[in-house]
């Protein structure tokens, strides 16, 4: 029996204790699916009410940001899942370089997100401030905003993201969490970012591709 | 024996005597404190939801209603269904009871997540706080249904505070619930097979599919409506291309199984009630079990029947109807199994046992009229009058309500150690369900009659039976005083219950009442099944 | 109407009637089905009390033939109900072709009514007996709600679309009306009277109420005011498609669709004409929203409707 699992109230074995941690975190990404999975529910329907003006107002996004985007979050998804391979092995240094380059290019990601919403501003895009666009009227301005309430919802998710990969790599590369045995911890943290991946993945085509 | 609280050698060696400071209780990660932290919570919630309806049916005893003005009915109603569904229905038993019991009943030390578990009272006050700012600062007038565009284009008063309040308290259920499930799935003691689960666990557990699927739902609907208020951004604004439809079937896709939050865990209680009272092994224990289950999944599926006169396609409403219909089966199993419980078993007419036949009683009678409300030519008669507020309130309150006072008279002395004056308990259970049907059947009438609800005036022919009703709230209200009264004063006056007074099977009652901070010694194994009447070890003397 | 006290809704047409009997039915069923819920639990509580030697042996634990058909069989019962409510629903979804239409517009705290030949009325629905009467209305604002309840009826009235309602009202008398959707401060006094009068006072009625002219001519002079003609007028030059016989009938649309030019159709191309655009056309149609009202709209659907089959004329005032 290892000494570096702190058992804590009320478990009475290791792995029942890492069992409900990942029950656990199935079922927070769960609600999370309910939550994105409602506001996806809500534009698919918009997109079949207004065919044309969801085609139109989709032309004015920043595709190749978008798409650029998908590719530098499916790569860090690769990252992740190579960190967790590595943690389960019991390599310190590795796992948390890994789960370090996953960070990076998810700072890439935002950085690219905000120089995005800075064209979207340019353009008149953006609800409440600037100067809008023609476009922003009628149905197509309403799937604009939906656009909005979405990366901006998943933005402020990446970040939570961030802060959870970067706070277990640092107790990783520290030793205050014992590799192979504690690797559930950056399991853990894995989930929840392939998760927030995973809604970039449909968040993209239900937006960006929806250019009829 | 009279003895002041804490004075007891039972008090003091458990979980109540760990610690006397503020901060033994603030910081607690026991999950019998939360509970009473919780408690203390939703009773005051529920005083200032009460508040509201007092101020209702004040209000609607007279046609021309002279105590309020329109505004301040249109907020008071809006008051009390905003505090009376977030702050006190839906926490209430299971944050309450469950909290308490359920790891009790599984033979587990704690609830999975006992951090996690305070955090959500937290949070859940902190939503309170947020909203009852709001309603003092002058409150909303929208009706707790925010439907729009009134509450996002025309709406004057706080609507943006309450909803943010609304959505903080979500988080709290939504963490209840997956504590719950990770408990269920990970913690029961050895031998505690799915199949030897009291059904009042099978029912949280239920409930806790609806809290982590449905509530996030409603987090997304509110913070669109918020976007749309503050920001303008016209979702639901149809001059811009959005449908105000749209919100109804977003918010009640959430607020219909809320309404299964808010019974399941009452159903749950009125299983140990019965099988308690009685003397005996539930009937059917896979059929009752499986209801809750059935219960949670199909009311997913029935959210329409709020809309049938909306505007929506009348052959939605037509699936709808035939859900809604289905969704009323296991429900009624769940009352003929309990009916069926009492046959040949050994019945004592206990407060636990009066308070679930009240429950059965009442929760049928409002069942019923949730039937005649899917069905579709009726329902385009009595939409949205005093029918469906007769009806939701028979199953909220005679339900729900007695549900919750229900397992407080049962579990109080395990709670507490402290025993109640049963003639007491007995008195309140049959002046609630005087009371409740004064008030509550004359608007089953009046909605057939045609008077719509919300109205803080009436035309005066629809007098009398709203005299009635109101008649009868002031009945309830002494049989809602009065177990705060007789409980109160157990507290330093009632004698020692002792591990088991009611002779009940389950986990929860092998142990010390109340109980030692850590549940039990030693893990239980479980080789027996559950409601194991009659108990084959003899119950300690009191 | 007994200003006391009144023991049950008048009713004022079949439709309530039935709806009525519907609702007797199934009270019996549901207590036939609960009566024995009642019943023996409070006896089985008394029976089997503690300390009565009666017989306790061989206690069922569960009997899966009886729950089986203790679920199926009210089911089924229900389902009765079901398909006797759906089919009083639906009768009550499609009007008959021939029915009057009345325009309705709800706003912050009135109801509105506009009847063919212009006869207008605030709070007060005045129909004839004996007749189908078909309802379309809007809301200018929030959601509101029309209940009838001599009818057993309701329906909501939305902003930015036409719902209807339609029914054959058989009793003369005075009924209730009422708004039953919250719509803020003066929901409970957004209400009035329903008059139902035979046809004969009905058109005594109509010739009494004062009018700017019918609902089609006064669409028609809006349409002239607007300069609607411009473009869709036999003299026009501009490429505007022809609107006689128009109203009722399919339209293909440049993307494909093919939809029916019903109120809301016609009310969506005088706000949003840039929606949906005819097959062949550009779309260089302006849009008139905040130049008319919804009680414009309404005559302008009254006047196309008008020239629906007939070939393009002045209507008859």
């Amino acid at each position: 029996m290892s000494d570096y699992v702190t058992l804590r109230e009320p478990y009475a074995a290791r792995r029942q204790q890492s069992d409900a941690d990942f029950l656990g975190m199935y079922v927070f990404l769960a609600t999370e699916a309910m939550l994105f999975g409602a506001l996806m529910c809500l534009t698919f329907m918009y997109r079949a009410e207004h065919p044309q003006a969801s085609a139109l107002a989709a032309r004015q996004m920043q595709l190749w940001i978008g798409a650029a985007n998908t590719g530098i979050l499916l790569t860090s998804s690769l990252f992740v899942a190579l960190g967790v391979q590595a943690a389960r092995e019991g390599g310190r240094r590795m796992t948390a370089g890994m789960l370090g380059a996953a960070m990076a290019l998810g700072v890439l990601f935002l950085a690219l997100k905000g120089a995005e919403y800075g064209l979207d501003y340019k353009d008149g895009l953006m609800p409440v401030v600037g100067h809008p666009s023609p476009v922003r009227e009628g149905p197509a301005g309403l799937f604009i905003d939906l656009y909005f309430i979405a990366t901006a919802l998943h933005a402020l998710h990446m970040a939570i993201g961030l802060a959870v990969l970067g706070t277990t790599a640092a107790l990783v590369l520290r030793g205050a969490k014992q590799l192979p045995q504690q690797a559930v911890v950056v399991e853990m943290s894995g989930l929840y970012w392939h998760f927030v991946d995973v809604v970039w993945v449909f968040l993209f085509p239900l937006f960006y591709l929806a250019r009829g | 024996m009279n003895a002041p609280p804490l004075q007891t050698r039972e008090e003091r060696v458990s979980y109540l005597g760990a610690g006397h400071s503020l901060r033994s209780w603030l910081l607690t990660t026991d999950h019998k404190r939360i509970a009473i932290l919780y408690l203390v919570a939703i009773t005051i919630f529920f005083a200032i939801a009460a508040v509201g309806a007092a101020l209702i049916r004040l209000q609607l005893m007279s046609p021309a209603g002279e105590i309020l003005s329109h505004e301040g009915y249109n907020r008071a109603f809006t008051l009390h269904g905003v505090v009376m569904v977030w702050f006190f229905l839906i926490p209430s038993i299971p944050n309450t009871f469950g909290n308490f019991l359920i790891p009790l009943m599984i033979g587990a030390k704690d609830l999975a997540f006992p951090r996690l578990n305070l955090a959500s009272w937290y949070i859940f006050v902190i939503g309170g706080i947020v909203t009852l700012y709001a309603l003092i600062a002058g409150g909303v007038d929208t009706g707790w249904t925010f439907y729009t565009p009134l509450s996002t284009m025309f709406a004057n008063g706080h609507v943006l505070a309450v909803i943010t309040g609304i959505t903080i308290a979500g988080f709290s259920s939504i963490l209840t619930g997956l504590n719950f499930i990770v408990t269920v799935h990970k913690l029961r003691a050895p031998g505690m097979t799915w199949g030897r689960l009291p059904l009042f666990v099978w029912s949280h557990y239920a409930t806790s599919v609806i809290l982590v699927l449905a509530t996030p739902v409603l987090a997304m609907t509110l913070v669109l409506l918020g976007a749309e208020r503050a920001l303008h951004l016209g979702v639901f604004d149809p001059t811009i291309g959005g449908d105000p439809l749209l919100f109804q079937h977003l918010f009640w896709f959430y607020s219909h199984p809320a309404v299964y939050i808010m019974i399941l865990p009452a159903m749950g209680v009125v299983s140990e009630l019965v099988t308690a009272g009685a003397r005996k092994r539930v009937f059917g224990y896979w059929f009752v079990a499986c209801a809750s289950l059935a219960i949670a999944g199909v009311g997913f599926l029935v959210w329409g029947h709020h809309m049938f006169v909306s505007g929506q396609s009348p052959y939605a409403g037509a699936i709808f109807s035939f859900l809604s219909l289905a969704v009323a089966v296991p429900s009624a199993v769940k009352v003929y199994n309990w009916t069926a419980t009492l046959y040949k078993g050994e019945v004592v007419l206990d407060p636990p046992l009066l308070y679930g036949m009240a429950f059965v009683g009442l929760f049928t009678i409002g069942g019923l009229s949730g039937l005649m409300l899917a069905l579709l030519a009726i329902d385009e008669h009595v939409h949205d009058t005093y029918f469906v507020v007769a009806h939701f309130h028979y199953i909220m309150v005679g339900g729900a309500v007695s549900g919750f006072l229900g397992a407080a008279h049962f579990w109080w002395p395990k709670i507490t150690g402290r025993m109640y004056p049963l003639v007491w308990g007995r008195i309140s259970a049959g002046l609630i369900f005087l009371g409740f049907n004064l008030t509550f059947f004359p608007q089953y009438l009046l909605g057939y009659l045609g008077m719509p609800r919300r109205y803080p005036t009436y035309p005066p022919q629809f007098q009398a039976l709203n005299v009635l009703s109101s008649a009868g709230a002031s009945v309830l209200f002494v049989a809602y005083v009065l177990p705060l009264a007789y409980f109160t004063w157990s507290l330093r006056n009632g004698r020692a219950a002792g591990p088991n007074p009611w002779d009940a099977s389950g986990l929860e009652w092998t142990t010390p009442s109340p109980p030692p901070k850590h549940n039990f010694d030693e893990t239980p194994v479980v080789d027996r099944p559950a409601y194991d009447y009659p108990l084959t070890r003899a119950a300690p003397d009191e | 109407m007994n200003p006391f006290f009144q023991a049950w809704p008048p009713e004022a047409s079949l439709h309530a009637v039935r709806v009525d009997q519907l609702f007797v039915a199934f009270t019996v069923l549901t207590v036939a089905l609960t009566a024995p819920v009642f019943v023996l639990m409070g006896g089985f509580a008394l029976y089997y009390r503690r300390g009565r030697d009666v017989d306790r042996t061989r206690a069922p634990r569960g009997n899966w033939r009886l729950e089986t058909a203790w679920t199926i069989i009210p089911f089924l019962l229900a389902l009765v109900f079901f398909g006797w409510a759906g089919w009083l629903f639906f009768g009550q979804d499609r009007p008959p072709a021939d029915a009057l239409t009345i325009d309705v517009v709800a706003k912050q705290w009135m109801w509105k009514f506009e009847h063919p030949g212009g006869q207008r009325e605030i709070d007060e629905l005045h129909v004839p007996a004996g007749e189908p009467v078909r309802l379309v209305m809007t809301s200018q604002d929030v959601i509101h709600s029309l209940f009838l309840p001599a009818l057993r009826l309701k329906q909501d009235v939305l902003p930015g679309r036409y719902t209807s309602l339609w029914f054959k009202a058989d009793l003369p008398g005075v009924y209730a009306l009422r708004c039953s959707q919250f719509c803020g401060f003066d929901h409970s006094v957004m209400a009035g009277r329903f008059v139902v009068m035979t046809p004969a006072d009905y058109s005594r009625w109509l010739q009494q109420a004062g009018t700017d002219g019918s609902l089609a001519w006064q669409g028609f002079q809006r349409f002239r005011a607007l300069g609607c003609s411009g473009c869709h007028g036999p003299a026009s030059t501009r490429r505007a498609p022809k609107l006689e016989g128009v109203f009722g009938h399919p339209v293909a649309l440049d993307d494909g669709r093919v939809v029916t030019a019903d109120e809301q159709y016609v009310r969506d191309s005088i706000l949003y004409p840039a929606r949906e655009v005819a097959a062949g056309y550009a779309p260089i149609m302006p849009t008139f929203a905040g130049q008319v009202s919804e009680t414009d709209l309404l005559e302008l659907v009254a006047y196309l409707k008008s020239i629906g089959t007939a070939p393009a004329q002045e209507p008859a005032p």
